[in-house]
Formats: structure tokens, sequence, C-alpha cells
């Protein structure tokens, strides 16, 4: 069975993220890189049916800049077969639906039989691409997977996704689209030899003429990133402890009116 | 000179902290106040590859080189020196001789497993007569056909209570004196082979370090690695591998400690402002990322020398005497930044202090070091004056 | 009509829309200048529902009542929704965010061909354009979004916006329109319920408790639930807690849990940890208790009490029911 599990790269998560200098992205310098721990719970997910099912493929997909290519590399050495970078700076302005639109190509060249993503990028935190990407290709979709087995003949996927107040359980015929959320699994850690052996993979790159897209503008663009207004200061309410908490339910009536 | 890692360097250095991180750094309190052995993480580290990483695959180990093996035992370090010191005696002090010297019918026996982290191997040379001047060997391996029996004790022996194979040094030919060490591979559970005491020490607690006896305890000869009387040259080389991962380990001890104080300096208030921007504090943070960095540079030049099949034993010591140095230095001054807090047990700063203090004895005392540097140095100006 | 504000509905599987119903039919009033509209996918749509949309302002309610639409599919939901949208062209298209509309609004955003801003936190017409205003890296920053076409298509933070207030009275043209239903091809196999703790939604509570590193064991949360019963509060955890298996993973707020805003939050013994902030600190108010005075947690609360949180949340919990008592 060939699986197929998009990733993306995203500033690690004890990031001070800063405006850019243009006002419209981040500034990137001195930023660690990691996989989207999301996308982690994906690709530990398809190692995983892989080596249950003993035999198959799975192939890790990421759209960005160069320095994407670590980001694919890690997913390499925690075990995927391949690789495929797409590379293009049409795609710099990518909002989710020119990424859906790239992804959905992939997928229609390498046709796998289920895809894989996390359940959100931790950067833009849009939450969306899976769903387009099932609407793009036509596919089944489940949000926010805590559990899946995929049947013995590869025909299709039990999946077990988070609601409110409880989790609903769906078969979905393959070929279908997932996405992970924390709970999962637990990825594991990229051994040495992973690592070592992750050059040896193909990681190709693809632009956006080889899928035959051209350059459109995002249906959703950013038109300024703000810092978040700064919260008034707080205080420390002293005494002992049945004085302070006196005190604080009093504040939380009176002056915060929060209860 | 390139000062870059390369890519599987970085992920290699990336992979260890991040297990650092989760898996070590929340038990590093536990497993030295109970002086217990991690068993469950140091069999982790043997799955992720880390307790043979320059072994080459075909042997069990994960065919990484020595900057690798660096990177990665200091980012264990940074979490916890007994660990670090777990890693380091298995990489360098029982992998890298059996590497070396083994046949391939000893490494497929000896070296497989324990690259491939299944089990841990100890080097026993030092005696209770026999530390910094280890040619002075007692022990005495008496050939009888086609075996040796072995009589006599070890001393300050690392993981020698926990490793599955020991590499033991003993005299085969006394008249030879060190030109008549040998070394043998002897396994755990082999008659007259036991282990007597364990040390309570004050720092790498969690790291068992034991007295190893032999009692007519009986090796075939097909354990001895090398010829007979090459086991000194054997010692001596592994001992000079060995200073580049204590090297590492006493960085990653200084920079653990370092962060530490990094991060109290920033977050602890005192007269309105947070300490680190007292001047004072700032000097010894400066000391401390200086030094740090010069003991990370010469230990990664020693490895790369190593990787190179360069002579590397001075570089090696230097770094490891530098590194050392650096961490009792960097551990004491972390200490002084948290003040008070700094010598309560909760705040795990001194901890890094007692496990930086074995860095300057193990593997070669300070004083070793500068011996061996010395030597260089004074040979190589007599050779140009000549 | 054409160029109306489309808010579908979130309903309570009951036939009930629920509260947040009203956030986002008070935001689409005030961005129409007008009344909005509610677009209701559902297996059963209660006349007491249709009443209630009407009474927060919904002008009118285009119901879509099958039971093919029950259990969520997005696969079925997406085609019904955009055939009425391709019939209707509404100017914009809303959804609160929760586990179905964060999946089916970005779905129906691709079969239309339009931009999608999800879990926005402010809305602003500057001339003709909308721009919406959404939390980024977990709320590090905000980003202010646009769309090159209509209809704009966004889902709404719960706890953010001003609900309507009910007009008793007000009632909504009710409109059900034909629409071809598209066949599942996912099958339902069953609901596994989560044992209950008479605990409203992590995502949707008012309030907020936390339980961080500080709780030193999983039994303790019992605690907080105590607490959280007399206020009314849902119960959550840092990154921490819940990596050391105290609680389970749905109950984590911040960078890689839920993103929260309630009107109160109270972190105990949680130190705040960047990621952990992230999450909450756009919650109106922000207590915390924690001994450590350094906590980095202390920095955004507004109130604090620096002691052991195992004295401080039973007197908490004694003290809010005396006040609630009153």
């Amino acid at each position: 069975m060939k699986i197929l599990v998009a990733i993306k790269q995203v500033p690690d998560t004890a990031t001070q993220v800063k405006v850019g200098a243009d006002g419209k992205a981040i500034d990137t310098a001195g930023i660690t890189w990691i996989v989207s721990p999301y996308d982690e719970y994906a690709v530990e997910e398809a190692l995983r049916i892989k080596e249950k099912r003993g035999q198959g493929e799975v192939v890790a997909v990421s759209l960005g800049p160069d320095r994407v290519k670590e980001a694919i590399r890690s997913c390499l050495a925690m075990g995927c077969d391949r690789a495929i970078h797409l590379n293009d700076p049409a795609w710099n302005d990518a909002d989710t639906l020119t990424t859906a639109k790239a992804l959905a190509a992939v997928i229609k060249q390498e046709a796998p039989q289920l895809v894989l993503c996390g359940r959100q990028a931790i950067d833009d935190d849009m939450g969306a691409v899976t769903a387009q990407l099932a609407e793009l290709l036509g596919w089944p979709c489940a949000y926010w997977i805590m559990e899946e087995t995929v049947d013995a003949d590869g025909k299709s996927v039990r999946a077990a996704r988070q609601a409110e107040g409880g989790l609903e359980v769906f078969d979905l015929p393959l070929p279908a689209i997932l996405a992970a959320q924390k709970g999962l699994n637990e990825p594991r850690y990229p051994t040495l030899k992973g690592i070592m052996g992750a050059k040896k993979k193909e990681i190709k790159d693809v632009k956006a003429g080889d899928l035959g897209l051209g350059a459109e503008p995002p249906q959703l663009a950013v038109i300024g990133l703000e810092a978040l207004p700064p919260r008034p200061p707080g205080r420390v309410i002293q005494g002992d402890v049945p004085a302070a908490v006196k005190e604080l339910v009093r504040a939380l009536r009176e002056d915060a009116k929060a209860i | 000179m390139e000062l870059d890692l390369t890519d599987e360097q970085r992920m290699i250095q990336a992979m260890a902290r991040e297990f650092a991180e989760t898996a070590i750094r929340p038990i590093a309190v536990e497993i030295d106040r109970e002086a217990r052995f991690p068993h469950e993480t140091v069999k982790r580290m043997g799955a992720l590859g880390l307790m043979g990483i320059m072994v080459p695959e075909r042997w069990g180990g994960s065919g990484a080189d020595t900057v690798a093996y660096v990177v990665a035992v200091e980012e264990i370090a940074k979490a916890c020196g007994s660990h670090a010191v777990i890693m380091s005696v298995n990489n360098s002090l029982y992998c890298d001789p059996l590497l070396t010297y083994g046949t391939d019918a000893q490494r497929e026996r000896f070296l497989v497993p324990v690259a491939a982290g299944q089990a841990n191997g100890c080097f026993a040379l030092t005696e209770s007569q026999a530390g910094s001047d280890a040619r002075n060997q007692a022990t005495l391996a008496t050939r009888d056909g086609d075996s040796y029996v072995l009589n006599g004790k070890k001393q300050f022996i690392s993981t020698g209570r926990e490793a599955s194979f020991a590499l033991v040094f003993g005299q085969t030919d006394r008249a030879k004196a060190h030109h008549g060490i040998s070394a043998f591979v002897v396994e755990k559970g082999a008659p007259g082979f036991g282990v007597s005491k364990t040390e309570d020490k004050l720092g790498i607690r969690a790291s068992d370090t034991a007295e190893l006896v032999f009692e007519d305890c009986r090796v075939p000869a097909a354990s001895r690695l090398g010829e007979e009387g090459m086991g000194f040259t054997i010692a001596m080389g592994t001992i000079d591998g060995g200073r580049i991962g204590i090297a590492a380990q006493a960085v990653g001890l200084a920079a653990g400690a370092y962060e530490r104080a990094v991060a109290y300096a920033r977050e602890r208030k005192s007269f309105g402002v947070p300490i680190g921007q007292h001047q004072m504090v700032q000097w010894m943070l400066a000391d401390m990322a200086t030094a740090i960095d010069g003991a990370r540079l010469l230990t990664l030049r020693a490895a790369t020398l190593k990787d190179a099949g360069k002579p590397f034993g001075v570089a090696a010591a230097m770094a490891k005497l530098f590194a050392a140095e650096t961490a009792m230095k960097a551990t004491t001054d972390a200490i002084q930044v948290h003040g008070g807090y700094g010598y309560i047990r909760e705040y795990e700063v001194e901890r890094y202090f007692r496990d930086a203090k074995i860095t300057q004895i193990y593997e070669g005392t300070s004083q070793i070091q500068k011996l061996v540097i010395a030597r260089e140095v004074l040979g190589r100006t007599a050779g140009r004056s000549a | 009509m054409p160029n109306a504000f489309w808010c579908f509905v979130e309903d309570d599987r009951q036939g009930m829309p629920k509260k947040v119903m009203a956030e986002v039919l008070g935001e689409a009033a005030r961005l129409a200048g007008g009344q909005p509209e509610a677009v209701w996918i559902t297996d059963k749509a209660s006349d007491a529902g249709l009443t209630q949309l009407g009474e927060w302002g919904a002008g009118k309610v285009w119901v879509l009542e099958n039971a093919a639409f029950a259990p969520y599919r997005s696969e079925v939901w997406v085609g019904a929704a955009a055939e009425l949208a391709a019939k209707e062209s509404p100017r914009a298209i809303f959804g609160p965010v929760t586990s179905r509309q964060r999946e089916f609004v970005a779905r129906l955003a691709a079969r239309l061909g339009v931009g999608l801003a999800a879990d926005c936190v402010g809305f602003a017409l500057e001339g003709d354009r909308l721009v919406a205003t959404r939390p980024i890296y977990a709320g590090k920053l905000l980003a202010k979004v646009a769309w090159a076409k209509g209809p704009c298509v966004a889902t709404l933070r719960p706890n953010v916006f001003r609900p309507a207030d009910a007009q008793p009275g007000r009632t909504a043209a009710v409109e059900r329109p034909a629409v071809s239903i598209p066949g599942a091809t996912m099958t339902f196999v069953e609901r596994r319920e989560e044992a209950a703790t008479g605990l409203p939604e992590l995502a949707e509570a008012e309030i907020v408790l936390s339980g961080g590193r500080g709780m030193k064991a999983p039994e303790n949360y019992v605690i907080l639930e105590d607490m959280a019963r007399v206020i009314g509060a849902a119960v959550g955890a840092s990154r921490a807690a819940v990596d050391a298996g105290w609680r389970p993973h749905r109950f984590q707020i911040g960078q890689t849990g839920r993103t929260i805003s309630p009107k109160l939050y109270m972190g105990f013994g949680v130190s705040g940890a960047i990621q952990h902030l992230a999450g909450m600190r756009t919650s109106k108010i922000i207590v915390a208790v924690n001994k450590d005075p350094e906590a980095p947690i202390f920095k955004i609360a507004d109130y604090g009490i620096v002691a052991d949180l195992f004295e401080v949340v039973p007197e908490l919990t004694r003290e809010f029911k005396r006040l609630l008592e009153k």
C-alpha cells in the first residue's frame, strides 16, 4: 500500500516570533525549524501502517523553500521511503487553497491509497489543507483522528475522529484522507541508522510547471501582521491564603465582573 | 577550515537533544538521588544507535563519525552526566578497541550486541595500585593450554556492574613489564568473575562504578584481543579516544549548567531588575560562554583529526584538560549565579557541579593530560632545535 | 438574498442551535448592518431552534433538513451547501470553530474556489473590503487577512465576539430550499461517548481552570473539577501535565493543544511555558496561582497569588460557593 504524508516545516514551539521588515511575514532570523508536531503524528502513523502490513511505501511531500529539505530529511530519517519537495517561487504567497491544489496535483500523479496530514500546521493554524485536499480529490475525509485501522485487504480504513463529547467512528473507503490529532501515537525518534541512511533516499524537486500549475494570486492574502496588544499590568494579591482568596473573589466579582 | 556540522551530524545532535530533554531530564534528579542505573533509557539509547555510533553497520553500529559522537554526548550530558558517561564508556572504551583490534569472529560475538545496544561493555584497566600509573598491572593472566587463567582485582570500573562484557587487562609476561600486558574480553557470568562492590560516589551517581574480581577465571585464548603483549598499546590508544568522549561530557555538563544560569539570570530579580542586568553576573556568564565554546571547539578538532585518521592524542588531551577545567569552573559559577538556591538540590545545578568533578579525574587526571601535552611540546621543541 | 452574511448553524445534535451562534449572528449583523441569514444543515430542525435563531437576529433561516446530514460528513454537507451558495451568492459565509465546522467550512471554501480564514477573532470593513484578524503561531501574533473575491469564508472563535441579544418576538423567515444531496461514501460505525463530566467543553467554556505540573498527580485534578462544578468551568491542562499522562490530550491548552479565549482563565501550578501562554493569552481575565514567584505566567496575569495551590484551591472553592449561594 502506498501512503502519502503531507508535512510542513514550521518554527519550533519555543520560538518568540517577531514581525519581519515587510510587516507581512515573520522575521525568520535565528529560527529553529521543525516538522510541525501534528505532521509527525501523521508520519508515525503511516510508518506503523506500513510496518503492520509488512510492505508498502511511505512518501513524504512538503511545499516550501530550500530550507524545507531539512524537515523532509528528518521524515526520511524517521523511515519514509522517499520524498517530494514542492519548491517554486510561484508558491511563495501560497494560501491553503494554493497549497492544497499543488498537493492534489502530486497526489493525482502518485495515486496513493491513503493520505495522512497533521490536524493543522502550528504556524498559520489554519487547519484547512486536509479538508481542501479531500474536496479537490473528491475523497472521504476524517478530521482530528485519534485512532485508525486499515482493513486487511487495504480497501478501507476505520477512523475515530474527535468530536465534542466523544469519538465518532467511521469506515472510509480508500483512497481517503485523514488528519492526525495529538494522541494518535507517540512519534519515534529517528535512529542514527535512519539519519545516516536518509541521504541515500530520493528527494524529488517539483516545480509548479511540472504539475501543470501556474502562478495564481492567493485567494486569501495576508495584508499585515501585528504583535498582540500588551496585557494591562496585573497585581499579585498579598496576604495569607484565606485573605488573598477573599480578595481575589471580590476582585473577580466587583472589578473584573468575571464571575 | 570547516566549522559547520553536516546535515547528518546536525540531525543526530537534534535527535540526541530531543531525547535528552524528553526522556532523560525528567528522571535525572531521581536516578542521581537513588544512585540507580537507568536501564530503560540506556536501552532506548541503544535502540536509537547512540551506543555504537562510530561502529559500521556491518558490526551492529550506526556508521557515523566521531564528530557525530561528540555532539551527541554533549547533548546527553546537558541533561545528565551519568547517562553521558555510560554512553562514552560503551562507545569509546569498549566498541572502539573491539572494532580496531578485534578479529571478525570477535567482532561478531563481542561487538555486534554491544554496538547495537542490546548489551553494555566496560573497560577494566585501573587497579588500586595502577591508576595514573597504568603500567603497574598486578592482574595476572596465565596461559594454560587453550585458555588463560585470570587472577586479580580491577577498581573504579565504570558500568562494571551492569556490563555484559568486560575488556580486561592483565599481565601475561611479568618480565616484559608493560610490554607483557594483554587484553581479554570476559563475559559476565564466567566462573571466577564477580563484582565485589559498587562505590558510593560524589557525582555521576547513576552510572555504577564497580570493583571486579577475577579468581582463577578461565578465559579462552580466542577471547584475547590482539597479540600477547599488545595490551598496553590497546589501552593507551583506546584512552586517547575515550578522552574525546569525556571532553564532550564535560562540555555538556558545563553547557547544561550555563543554560540554567542564563535562564535564572533572566528571571530572578534583585534590586528591582533581573540579576542578568548586574555586571558581576554578566561577567560570569560571558566567561562561561567563552570557555565553553573554546572547550567545544577543541573537542570537535580532536574528533575531526580522529575521523581524518590523523594523530589526535595530544589534541584529545588538550580538549579533555580544557573541557574538564571549564566544566568545573562553569558549574561552580552556575551555582554562584543561583546564589543560595544553587546550593539546594531542587535547583539541579549542584548536580552538574558534583558530576563535573570526575571529568578532571577519570581517563587521565588533568595532571596526566598536562604531562601528555608537555611531553609533546618539549619533544617538538627539542626536535626543532636539534 | 444576494450579498447576505450567512451563518452556518452549529447545533447540539438535538435540534437546538448552540449558544455560540448568538456570537456568530451578532458579529454578522454588525458587519451586514442588517439581518444576517442562518443556514442550518441538520437531520432535525426544531421549531424552538428556529425561534431561537430568529430571536438572535437571523432575518432568514435556510433549513436543509435530511436524515443523510447526520452524523456529519463533509462530503455530504458540502455538496448541498455549495449548491445553495451558487444560487444565492452570499457575500460572506461564517461558522463557529467546532469540530465539524472547521472541516466543513474549509472544504466548502475549496469547492467555491475562495479563500478561508479560520479561527478569526475580529472583522472590520475597510471601505467595501472585509478584513479579518486571526491569531497565528497559536496567538503569538495576529494576522490581518483579506479575500481576493467573495464569498468571504471564515470561522469565528467562540467567546470572542459580542453575542446578539435575544429579542423575544423577533422571528426569522424560514425557507426550505430543494437541494440535491450527495451520496455518502463514509459509513458511520459508532459514537463513543466520553465519560460525562458534567462540565462544559474546553473550547466553548466561559471559564477555564487549568492545572499544570504543580498538580503533582492525576488524581489531584479532582479538586479543580470540584471548583469547576461550582462555577460552571471547564478543566484543562498544560502540555507538561498532558505529556506526563495526567490528563488526556483533548484537555491540553496551548500551541499543540487547544487555543482558548475564555472570559476567565485560572491557572493552578502552571508555570507558563511560551507555548501554553500562546494558547490562552487572549483570555479576558487571567488568574495565576503558583508557589514560584518567578513563574512566567505572572507576567501576563491580571491577578496572581503566590502560594501552594493545594491550600488555595479548596479555599477558593468554598469562597465561590459562598458567593454564588447568595
